[in-house]
C-alpha cells in the first residue's frame, strides 16, 4: 500500500476515534493499535482464568453449602470472561492457542494479584470485595472502550463482576459481625490483600510506558492513579462501616482535594511480582500449563472423533 | 429410625459427594470450556443437595439444619454410592463416572417423579431437566473418547474396568428401599437395573468399549461402609465446621 492511501485510512480510523464511533474487526486500524489491543485482551483473558485458581482452592472447604455453590458459580463466571475475552482476542486475528502458550512460557503476563495465596476463607471475601471491586474501576471505563468486541465483552463480564464484589463484601460483613476469630480472620485477610489490590491499578502514570497511547485511542480512559484513587475513596468508607482497618498508617481523608491521601505502594514488591518472582507465580503457571499437558489427549481424541464423523458423513 | 429420612440421605449425599469431586476440577479442566461445563454441573449437584438436605432436615425434625447434616456427620453415617468418592483419575475417568451414574440417575428421577410424596416428586422434575443435561453431556464424552485415538480409547477403557466393580450399588436394596417401596415413595429399584444395563451398553457400543466380566457385586455405601476416600473429602468438606464450630458464615 502507498504511504498516501495508509495516511488516509489513517485519517478515517482517527475521525472514527474522535467522534466515539466504535472500530470493528473488519475495520482498518493502524498495525500498533491492534497489538495493543491483542495484548491487552489477551492479558485481562489470562487474568481471568488465572484469577479461577486462588478462589478454586477453596471450593472444597467453603463453609456451608450456600457459601459453596456461590462461590462455584462466581468461579465458574470467571472461566466464561476468559472466554469471551479470549474471543474478543481472536477477533483480532490473534490465535488463542498462541496466546495461551505465551502466558505459559512467561511472555504474556496476567494481573499480579494472583500470585498472592489463598490462606484463609475470609480470603474469599477479600478478594471478591477488592480485587473484583478494582476490576470493576478498571472495566467500567472498559465498556466504552473504541475497540468494539472488547467495550460489548465488557458490558457483560461488568454486570457479573458488580455481583462478585457484593458477595465478596457480604462474607466480609458476616465475618465482623461473628466472632473474635471470625474478625481476625477477616482484618488479616484484608491486611494481606490491601496493597497487592492497589498495585492491580499498575505503575504510576509516570511510569506507565502504554497509557499515554491508550487514552489517545480511547481503548483507556483514566489513568492508573485516577483509577487507583477512585478505588481508594470508594472502598475505605466500606471498610470503615463494617468495622475493618486499612493498613496504611499514611491514610488520612484530604479535605482540599475531597479524595483520600494515602501511602507509598511498595513498587520493589510490585515490580517482582511482575516479573514472577511473587509467593504464587510458579505454582500458578505450572497448574495451568498441567491443565493444558493433561487435557491434550482429550483434545486429540474429540479432533479424531470429529474427523471419523465426517468421513463416515461422505461415505 | 425413620426410613424416609435416611432415604433423603442416600439421595442428598449422592448429590454432594459428586458435587464434591467435580468441583475438584474447577481450574484444572482440559480447556476452558470444560472447566465451564464441570463446574455447572458441581453447581448442579451442590443446589440438588440443598434441597433434598432441607427436606431431610424437615422430616427428622430434630433441629439439624441442611448445613448441619451435609457438614457434621462422620463418615459412617454418609450413604453415598462408593462410585461418586472415586478420585477424579483422568478427564476420562471423570467423564465414564459421571456417565455411570447420569444414566442411573435419571431413570431414578424418570421413576421419582411418580412418587406420592410431593416434595420428592418437586424434587425428582427439577432434577430429572437438570440429568438429562449432565448425561449428554457424560455419554457424548464416553464416545468420543471411546472411538476417538487408540490412546483415548485405551483410557477410557481403563477406567470403565476400574469403576465397573462399584455400579453394582447403583441397584442395592435393603429394609429401607423395600419399605418406601410398599408405600409408594420410591420404585423397586431393581427393575430400574435391566433398563439402566441397556441403555449402557448401547451407549459402549457407540463408544466401541467392552463392559468386564466382572458381576461380583461391590458396595456398601448404603449401609455407611465406605472406600478410603471418603474420609479424605470430609477432611476438606467439613475443615471449616469442624475448626470454627457453631459459627455463622
Ligand atoms: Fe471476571
Ligand atoms: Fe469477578
Amino acid at each position: 500500500m502507498k504511504d498516501q492511501d495508509i495516511s488516509k485510512l489513517e485519517q478515517k480510523f482517527q475521525e472514527k476515534i474522535d467522534n466515539d464511533i466504535k472500530i470493528e474487526p473488519r475495520d482498518w486500524m493502524p498495525d500498533d493499535y491492534r497489538q495493543t489491543l491483542i495484548r491487552q485482551i489477551s492479558q485481562h483473558a489470562h487474568s481471568e482464568v488465572v484469577g479461577m485458581l486462588p478462589e478454586g482452592n477453596w471450593i472444597t472447604r467453603a463453609p456451608n453449602l450456600r457459601r459453596k455453590a456461590v462461590l462455584l458459580a462466581k468461579v465458574q463466571d470467571e472461566a466464561g470472561h476468559g472466554l469471551y475475552l479470549y474471543s474478543a482476542v481472536e477477533t483480532l486475528g490473534a490465535n488463542r492457542e498462541q496466546t495461551i502458550d505465551d502466558l505459559h512460557s512467561g511472555i504474556a503476563k496476567y494481573s499480579s494479584i494472583f500470585n498472592y495465596p489463598t490462606l484463609s476463607w475470609a480470603d474469599m471475601g477479600a478478594i471478591g470485595w477488592l480485587v473484583d471491586g478494582a476490576a470493576i474501576m478498571n472495566q467500567v471505563p472498559l465498556c466504552r472502550c473504541s475497540y468494539g468486541p472488547y467495550a460489548r465483552a465488557m458490558v457483560r463480564i461488568c454486570k457479573e463482576e458488580s455481583f462478585h464484589q457484593r458477595q465478596g463484601f457480604e462474607i466480609m460483613t458476616t465475618l465482623m459481625k461473628g466472632t473474635v476469630q471470625q474478625k481476625k480472620m477477616a482484618q488479616d485477610a484484608l491486611d494481606r490483600f490491601w496493597w497487592p489490590s492497589l498495585m492491580m491499578f499498575g505503575p504510576n502514570d509516570e511510569d506507565s510506558k502504554h497509557t499515554a497511547k491508550s487514552i489517545n485511542w480511547k481503548i483507556k480512559r483514566h489513568t492508573n492513579d485516577e483509577l487507583r484513587q477512585m478505588f481508594v475513596d470508594a472502598t475505605v468508607p466500606q471498610a470503615e462501616l463494617i468495622g475493618l482497618k486499612i493498613p496504611d498508617k499514611d491514610l488520612v481523608w484530604n479535605k482540599e482535594r475531597g479524595h483520600y491521601d494515602f501511602g507509598e505502594i511498595n513498587w520493589d514488591e510490585f515490580w517482582q511480582v511482575v516479573k514472577g518472582n511473587g509467593p504464587c507465580n510458579n505454582h500458578r503457571i505450572e497448574t495451568r500449563k498441567k491443565a493444558k499437558e493433561n487435557g491434550l489427549w482429550v483434545i486429540e481424541a474429540a479432533n479424531a472423533y470429529e474427523q471419523k464423523r465426517k468421513i463416515k458423513k461422505v461415505s | 429410625m425413620n426410613s424416609l429420612f435416611e432415604y433423603l440421605l442416600r439421595l442428598g449425599d449422592d448429590s454432594l459427594i459428586i458435587g464434591h469431586r467435580l468441583s475438584e476440577w474447577c481450574g484444572h479442566g482440559p480447556i476452558l470450556e470444560e472447566d465451564i461445563a464441570l463446574s455447572n454441573i458441581a453447581l448442579d449437584f451442590i443446589g440438588q443437595s440443598i434441597s433434598i438436605y432441607e427436606y431431610a432436615s424437615e422430616i427428622e425434625d430434630k433441629g439439624r439444619t441442611a448445613d448441619d447434616l451435609a457438614f457434621l456427620r462422620f463418615d459412617r453415617e454418609y450413604k453415598n454410592l462408593i462410585l461418586l468418592e472415586q478420585p477424579n483419575g483422568d478427564f476420562g475417568m471423570t467423564m465414564m463416572r459421571q456417565f455411570l451414574f447420569d444414566s442411573y440417575r435419571k431413570l431414578l428421577f424418570e421413576s421419582l417423579i411418580n412418587s406420592c410424596d410431593d416434595r420428592i416428586s418437586a424434587i425428582s422434575i427439577k432434577s430429572l431437566k437438570e440429568t438429562k443435561y449432565h448425561l449428554k453431556h457424560s455419554s457424548e464424552w464416553v464416545i468420543r473418547l471411546g472411538d476417538g485415538t487408540d490412546e483415548s480409547n485405551k483410557r477410557i477403557q481403563d477406567s470403565l474396568d476400574t469403576l465397573w466393580r462399584y455400579t453394582a450399588e447403583l441397584f442395592y436394596e435393603d429394609d429401607i428401599d423395600i419399605e418406601l417401596k410398599s408405600s409408594k415413595i420410591i420404585p423397586p429399584m431393581k427393575e430400574l437395573k435391566e433398563a439402566w444395563y441397556n441403555n449402557v451398553k448401547e451407549i459402549f457400543s457407540r463408544a466401541t468399549l467392552t463392559i468386564p466380566n466382572n458381576n461380583w457385586e461391590y458396595g456398601e455405601g448404603r449401609r455407611g461402609v465406605h472406600s478410603e476416600h471418603l474420609g479424605y473429602i470430609l477432611a476438606e468438606l467439613q475443615y471449616m465446621q469442624r475448626a470454627y464450630p457453631g459459627m455463622e458464615w
